[in-house]
């Protein structure tokens, strides 16, 4: 076939299509950053095959750490594949359009990390084969295997086949471009003509997939949570596990979209596709995910802190008192209530009058409180003496209330600012969302490993506590450089935005900034 | 659903005698000799316990509880362990993946990793591979007691009833129902059990265990000398 007339394709696809073929300085600064960060867990990872799961943090009384952490993260981020794919498409949200296929990016790239960890986290991985030769299917691990390699299939179909028609769409532009292309996009585009009859099998296709994913990405979900679930521990022997988890995994699976929008609509310069309207729309979603989430951490907490049984007051103190109380303010705090607050507050009308109160200008709230923490930090470097051997303790100094007053101020005196950018204020809540997500499967998974029912005593020194060491770090740094790794290299190969389903005809118009037309499953 | 006995020949049980045990550990150091246990793991543990703060401290030695309800070879995904038909739950380290699931599901904190490759003595390298002995270890892999049926199987108790200098440790066949200790003692099962008021850890919990106690009440030996260790020890996780 011949090549196409660069004039069919509109002054926005052209600038789409550049993104595969225009790599700048940053593009390969950031590869070469990944790379190395990766090649270094992969030192890290050959240490611990060399010398054992002893090199990690983890002992006898925490058997998981962080890299299920991991595994229970990067599953969860998978999910907004579905969400965004299967259920706004069958409830017709047309301005899904422009993101469906980041979406999708996401859950391939975040699944294959995910289902890295386990493998990782194993004692053993050279015994991997007894899952097959010996798989029992009574054990949560072999319902992982089969929920987590479907849902990868399946996700993998759905980002697949609707590229079909944009890879023959590429197959045709670069004609005569490098030779691998050619023959890439030859092969995936499986002979694609745009024929009456291919775009029916199409649509049957993806409406069939549409159905069928959603119960499987739930599955996934709830089968991780019941690695946990399934057990007698305090704190994991819940029955609300599952469902909490799935709405854990949407929730900082669609901020996860949002952070993505952000950076590719800047990179690529992807302003004609990805608008203002996108990152509202996305907004509600996230709002809406985080007040279910919330209400789901309240339930899960509130039941057993009523009671206080024996068996769970230890790890709930150590949760909002103790030990791990700081990370679950902040997961909560910071991870919950103000991303949905950086999310709504910021759009009110009168928020810029804050301006006008002298106490709120945000310069000076800034400087105080990076002035404080880098205070902080260096105090921390100099004096990191605990106050009982004469020294400063630092972690003593940083009082709650000191934190709540600074955060208020801070955040006040920001709101006019975010509400002249509502994105960067979407991609601050986004953010804030993945990090502490991240830290609550952490809170999540530890504490109740340090509150066993028999006391821990005995422990060989160090064994009492979970302190993650460099190799786990390393590992799970180069984790998410793989993620990034996989989904910037997907952007560079096939188009990070849908062509043929962004096409400016009437039954297909994006809305960028009208409303929604037609609700066809398609 | 807890596994059936109708048809064993043979249902090995333990009972401790909470009130004869005075914390020396020689149950311990017994059972990591015979098993050449790598450094860090005891396979029975013996716990400094307080109910209550009005109650008086006493020492729990822990082995692995042989559930007829196990939740760790619910959990298991290769069929690494097993339940027997004479009650011992078996661990096969030349199966086990290392996944520590089965860590995970044991409220008795019962089972143990080698998270390194232990050292091995030349005595334990001359000897053959063995599951009923469980004298070679692995890198990567669980373990925990096994009630020394190697030792059983050749009408011996197993290491720490047989070490303990206090005759706490009772070892024996429920269907026999007779169990004996390092003195020579050997009772009836269920008058020893109704008589004292056996009971079971954390019965509560549905697992069925095959280790009774007799409770600490009218103790032979003084109670642990100071407060049980805290619970963790260590840093804040900031």
């Amino acid at each position: 076939m011949a090549a196409r007339p660069r004039e069919q394709f509109s002054d926005r696809e052209q600038r789409l299509l550049a993104s595969l073929t225009e790599h700048g300085p940053g593009f390969y600064a950031l590869v070469g950053l990944l790379v190395a960060v990766i090649a270094w867990g992969i030192i890290a990872y050959a240490m611990q095959l060399r010398y054992g799961l002893g090199v990690t943090g983890l002992r006898d009384n925490f058997m998981w750490g962080i890299y299920i952490t991991n595994f229970v993260f990067f599953i969860g981020v998978s999910h907004v594949g579905a969400l965004m794919s299967a259920i706004l498409r069958l409830t017709g949200a047309e301005w899904r359009r422009p993101v469906t296929r980041m979406a999708e990016a996401i859950t391939f790239a975040s699944l294959l990390m995910g289902a890295l960890m386990p493998f990782i986290d194993m004692g053993r991985p050279d015994r991997l084969l007894n899952l097959l030769l010996h798989g029992r299917l009574q054990s949560p691990i072999l319902w992982d295997m089969l929920s987590i390699t479907t849902y990868l299939t399946g996700s993998t179909l759905f980002l697949f086949v609707p590229m079909i028609p944009d890879i023959a769409l590429l197959r045709d532009r670069f004609a005569d471009g490098p030779a691998w292309r050619r023959r890439l996009y030859a092969v995936l585009s499986l002979g694609w003509k745009g024929t009456e009859a291919q775009r029916h099998h199409l649509e049957t296709i993806m409406a069939i997939m549409a159905v069928l994913i959603i119960p499987i990405a739930i599955s996934v979900h709830t089968v991780v949570s019941w690695i946990f679930g399934m057990t007698l521990r305090a704190g994991w022997n819940s029955t609300i596990l599952g469902p909490y988890f799935v709405f854990g995994a949407l929730f900082s699976g669609a901020a996860a979209v949002v952070t993505a929008m952000a950076a590719f609509r800047r990179a690529y310069h992807l302003e004609e596709y990805i608008t203002e309207a996108h990152f509202r729309r996305m907004g509600y979603l996230v709002i809406a995910l985080g007040m279910i989430y919330a209400y789901f951490t309240f339930a899960e907490y509130l039941t057993p802190a009523y009671k206080m049984a024996a068996a769970e007051r230890g790890y709930l103190s150590a949760v909002f008192t103790g030990q791990f109380s700081r990370l679950f303010w902040f997961t909560q705090i910071g991870g919950v209530l103000l991303p949905v607050l950086l999310l709504t507050l910021p759009r009110i009308h009168w928020m810029p009058r804050l301006r006008e109160i002298p106490m709120l200008q945000p310069r000076p709230a800034l400087a105080t409180v990076a002035t404080y923490a880098a205070a902080m930090i260096v105090l921390s470097l100099v004096a990191p003496q605990t106050a009982a051997l004469g020294g400063v303790d630092v972690a003593q100094m940083i009082t709650p209330w000191v934190i709540a007053a600074l955060g208020i101020w801070l955040f006040l005196a920001l709101l006019p600012v975010f509400h002249d950018r509502p994105i960067a204020a979407a991609v601050v809540a986004s953010v804030l969302v993945n990090v502490a997500a991240w830290w609550k499967r952490f809170v999540i998974i530890v504490p109740t490993l340090q509150n066993p029912f028999l006391p821990i005593q005995r422990a060989p020194a160090g064994w009492g506590i979970y302190q993650p060491t460099w190799v786990e770090w390393s590992i799970t740094a180069a984790a998410l450089a793989g993620f990034v790794l996989i989904y910037l290299l997907f952007s560079k190969v096939f188009p990070i935005v849908s062509i043929w389903e962004t096409r400016e005809e009437p039954a297909h118009r994006p809305i960028g900034h009208g409303e929604t037309v037609g609700v066809s499953v398609s | 659903m807890p596994v059936t006995h109708e048809a064993a020949q043979r249902r090995w049980v333990m009972i401790i005698d909470l009130a004869k045990c005075d914390g020396c550990r020689e149950c311990t150091r017994a059972c990591n000799a015979m098993h050449f246990i790598p450094p860090g793991q005891e396979w029975i543990r013996v716990y400094e316990m307080q109910d209550h703060e009005a109650g008086s401290a006493y020492w729990l030695p822990r082995p692995c509880m042989q559930c007829d309800n196990p939740p760790c070879v619910k959990v298991c995904p290769v069929s690494a362990a097993w339940k027997r038909e004479d009650g011992i739950i078996m661990q096969d380290t030349e199966r086990c993946i290392g996944c520590r699931f089965c860590l995970a599901a044991c409220p008795y904190g019962a089972r143990t990793f080698n998270w390194v490759q232990p050292e091995e003595t030349e005595e334990q390298r001359l000897r053959p591979y063995d599951i009923e002995w469980n004298i070679r270890h692995r890198k990567g892999t669980t373990e925990k007691c096994i009630f020394c049926p190697a030792l059983v199987k050749q009408g011996k108790l197993p290491a720490c009833a047989d070490a303990c200098p206090m005759g706490a440790i009772y070892f024996g066949d429920q269907v026999e129902d007779a169990v004996t200790n390092s003195q020579g003692e050997t009772v009836r099962f269920s008058e020893l059990i109704k008589e004292q008021a056996g009971y079971r850890l954390l019965e509560d919990l549905g697992t069925e265990p095959r280790v009774y106690y007799l409770p600490p009440r009218k103790r032979l030996y003084p109670a642990p000398p100071a407060a049980p260790e805290p619970a963790a020890a260590g840093k804040e996780h900031r």
